[in-house]
């Protein structure tokens, strides 16, 4: 201690050192995150691109002995996988089919009611809301068998001899719309609230300026609200497109009978139990469903970064 | 262009408070009115409710001939600049200037046509195509200005637009402003807190406190002839001294302000015949800075029944002038002032702060009594009780 201490103006003093070092530690732990989490992807891309027979002779890290990589696997994942499996290319449709109104319709609902809660006076607006966030409670899991009932007949209520028809039976299931239904209810609880909280922060002067311009709630909401709220709406997006892509249960359950509609989640399944067949597929498969949400969250991530509010208002 | 009437107009928010009371406001065609007050006097209550973003409890608000106590804010015909500016951060300076003219549905040309003739009025030509976060705070008021006078309104509803400003860049501004009002000619209510502002940029000032208007005057009649205590010391700086004093009209009359004895001549009597009425009781004395100047330098005509003696405190010396702080040996009213309750009450018979604007060549100094010649033509006078000004 001493000694380091009475070393001279060269050297600095110990406390800024361990300070110095210190600070390096979380980003060190990042680092090391970063690169744990990625191995896995790494091997899985590596395996993706070797012959069935370098798949199974060892791990992804014998590339290095024995260096062959081919675009089979992805050609035949995409167009002519084995058994019954609907080819990746379709699959791949159809995971866009779900996955772009699972997320544009919850957001365009969510937007407006957020909009409606924030700025809008009208009686009832605090429960209602309450009532909206009380639904984040409801596990997912919970609403299936009824929803599937509803959807397949529909809602009735019985009095006496007359029955009253609440919701028509209008036969869902099996078919696209069920899962978008699905995806924007299951959505809508956690994008109003966001939305809300974001909405709810942007100045009141902006809006009471637009009122006197001339702009109505719609005009609002069209030009001043959705472009101010494209940070929180872009986050919510990710979100919601990540969750609607990877998701297996929600579409098994309502799409899982029809093939030609069913998207790459449930395609990967099918290509495990094949009788065996295909597996060498699997990798490449898998790395398909992965380019979307890699795409979509480096496209989008600088909305996370930029403040769009600067020069609203002072400060 | 058109006159702007308020007529005992009252807002009452839900939770009960009351925040304008009856407030009587003749805006003439033309005319720019200040509505000035500290913070919370409801003046921007007021101005919101002309613009139409708070609606009007009780009363009638008239634009022009037309009653528009329930018409919508973009029907008022009425332009609006924010103490925040409220510019649009998404969209250019142009489109922020013709975002109303486009939500009137103008013609692209005449859009651009009315917001470029905007621009140059404001110099803002060479920024029309950046957005505000660019902007400096000058640059921003300036585009929310444009943002007003584009429109063509019949009135400009302006709420502290330039106290987010800082000193340097608000005097400039204070004159842009009241230069664009007069070659404009719109007719136009501006809110501030600050005297200064009010004075210098208003035809006409309305002061207000505690939802209540005080007075509505030209700027000097202000100065002159406040009608209360609370306009006497809210108008002026350095603010006007008070104290009590006690009038004797039998014999020679005199005003005695604690062992002071100012003769009252009687022309200050025919002037303000009211005065008379207060013989042998309490007034409150008001006098402004410049009705003090040190008997050195401008010695009492009538020989010394025009003076009074104070311990100087302190001597700010400002080049053109000397404000000197003295301790004047008297009582302070016990009333609420502009200021709240003045310092002289607090100390009780320790005496009141008198604050005198003397010519640079005083020889005040600090620590010692000095005699100060009052100009009595010029005094002010109170009843302590209604703190209304004693005239007629």
């Amino acid at each position: 201690m001493t000694a380091v201490e009475t070393t001279g103006p060269a050297m600095e003093p110990v406390g800024q050192r361990t300070h110095r070092v210190l600070t390096k530690v979380p980003t060190g732990i990042l680092w090391l995150i970063v690169v744990l989490w990625t191995i896995p992807s790494f091997g899985l891309l590596v395996t993706s691109l070797r012959p069935e027979a370098d798949q199974i002779s060892g791990g992804w890290w014998t590339i290095v002995s024995n260096p062959t990589l081919t675009w089979q696997n992805y050609h035949d994942a995409l167009f002519s996988p084995p058994g019954g499996t609907l080819p990746f290319s379709q699959a791949f449709v159809n995971s866009m089919a779900i996955a772009i109104p699972g997320t544009l319709v919850p957001i365009a609902i969510a937007a407006a009611a957020a909009y409606a809660f924030a700025w809008m006076d009208f009686r009832g607006r605090h429960w209602l809301f309450i009532g909206v966030l009380a639904m984040m409670a409801v596990p997912l899991q919970m609403s299936l068998v009824p929803l599937q009932q509803l959807y397949s007949g529909g809602a009735h209520v019985s009095i006496g001899s007359s029955t009253f028809i609440l919701i028509p039976d209008l036969n869902l299931n099996n078919k696209p719309i069920a899962v978008w239904l699905a995806h924007t209810a299951f959505g809508l609880p956690l994008a109003i609230y966001l939305l809300h909280n974001y909405i709810a922060g942007l100045p009141r002067d902006v809006f009471e300026a637009a009122r006197i311009d001339g702009a109505n709630h719609f005009g609002i909401f069209w030009r001043i609200v959705l472009p101010l709220a494209k940070p929180a709406i872009a986050a919510f997006a990710i979100f919601q497109f990540l969750w609607v892509w990877n998701d297996y249960l929600v579409a098994l359950i309502f799409l899982g009978q029809n093939r030609d509609a069913s998207p790459l989640t449930i395609q990967l399944v099918n290509l495990v139990t094949s009788r065996g067949q295909g597996t060498e597929l699997l990798p490449a498969a898998a790395f398909i469903s992965m380019v979307v949400p890699l795409v979509i969250f480096f496209s989008l991530q600088r909305y996370f970064v930029r403040g769009l509010l600067a020069g609203s208002v002072k400060g | 262009m058109a006159a702007v009437t308020l007529d005992k107009v009252n807002k009452v928010y839900d939770n009960g408070f009351h925040a304008v009371h009856d407030l009587d406001l003749d805006i003439r065609d033309g005319e720019f009115l200040v509505l000035v007050g500290p913070s919370g006097c409801g003046k921007s209550t007021a101005l919101r409710m002309v613009a139409g973003l708070e609606s009007i409890s009780s009363g009638e608000l008239r634009i022009g001939e037309r009653v528009v106590n329930d018409v919508h804010p973009k029907d008022r015909d009425i332009a609006f600049v924010f103490q925040n500016y409220a510019l649009y951060p998404h969209m250019t300076v142009r489109d922020n200037i013709g975002f109303a003219l486009k939500l009137r549905k103008a013609s692209k040309r005449e859009i651009t046509e009315r917001v470029e003739e905007a621009a140059r009025l404001l110099e803002l030509t060479e920024l029309l195509d950046i957005k505000p976060g660019q902007l400096s705070g000058g640059q921003r008021q300036r585009v929310a200005m444009g943002r007003a006078i584009v429109r063509r309104p019949q009135v400009f509803l302006m709420d502290e637009p330039l106290s987010n400003l800082d000193a340097k860049l608000r005097v400039q501004m204070r004159a842009e402003i009241s230069h664009l009002q007069h070659d404009l000619g719109v007719t136009t209510l501006y809110v501030t807190h600050d005297q200064i502002e009010a004075m210098t940029m208003g035809h006409r000032v309305a002061v207000m406190s505690k939802g209540f208007l005080q007075q509505v005057d030209t700027p000097q009649n202000l100065y002159d002839h406040p009608n209360n205590l609370y306009v006497a010391t809210f108008i002026g700086s350095p603010q006007m001294n008070l104290a009590m004093g006690q009038l004797d009209l039998d014999g020679t009359a005199h005003l005695a302000i604690g062992k002071h004895r100012l003769a009252i001549p009687d022309d200050l009597l025919s002037t303000r015949p009211g005065l008379r009425a207060y013989a042998g009781r309490d007034v409150v004395v008001g006098l402004r800075p410049e009705s003090l100047e040190d008997a050195s330098v401008k010695p009492d005509p009538t020989g010394g029944d025009r003076t009074l003696e104070a311990m100087v405190e302190l001597r700010e010396g400002l080049g053109s002038e000397v404000v000197a702080h003295a301790k004047l040996d008297a009582r302070g009213p016990h009333v609420e002032t502009a200021q709240g309750v003045p310092e002289g009450s607090l100390l009780g018979d320790a005496g009141i702060e008198l604050v005198a604007r003397l010519d640079p060549r005083t020889t005040v100094a600090v620590g010692k009594v000095a005699k100060f010649t009052v100009d009595i033509d010029t005094l002010h006078f109170f009843d302590p009780e209604t703190t209304l000004a004693i005239r007629d």
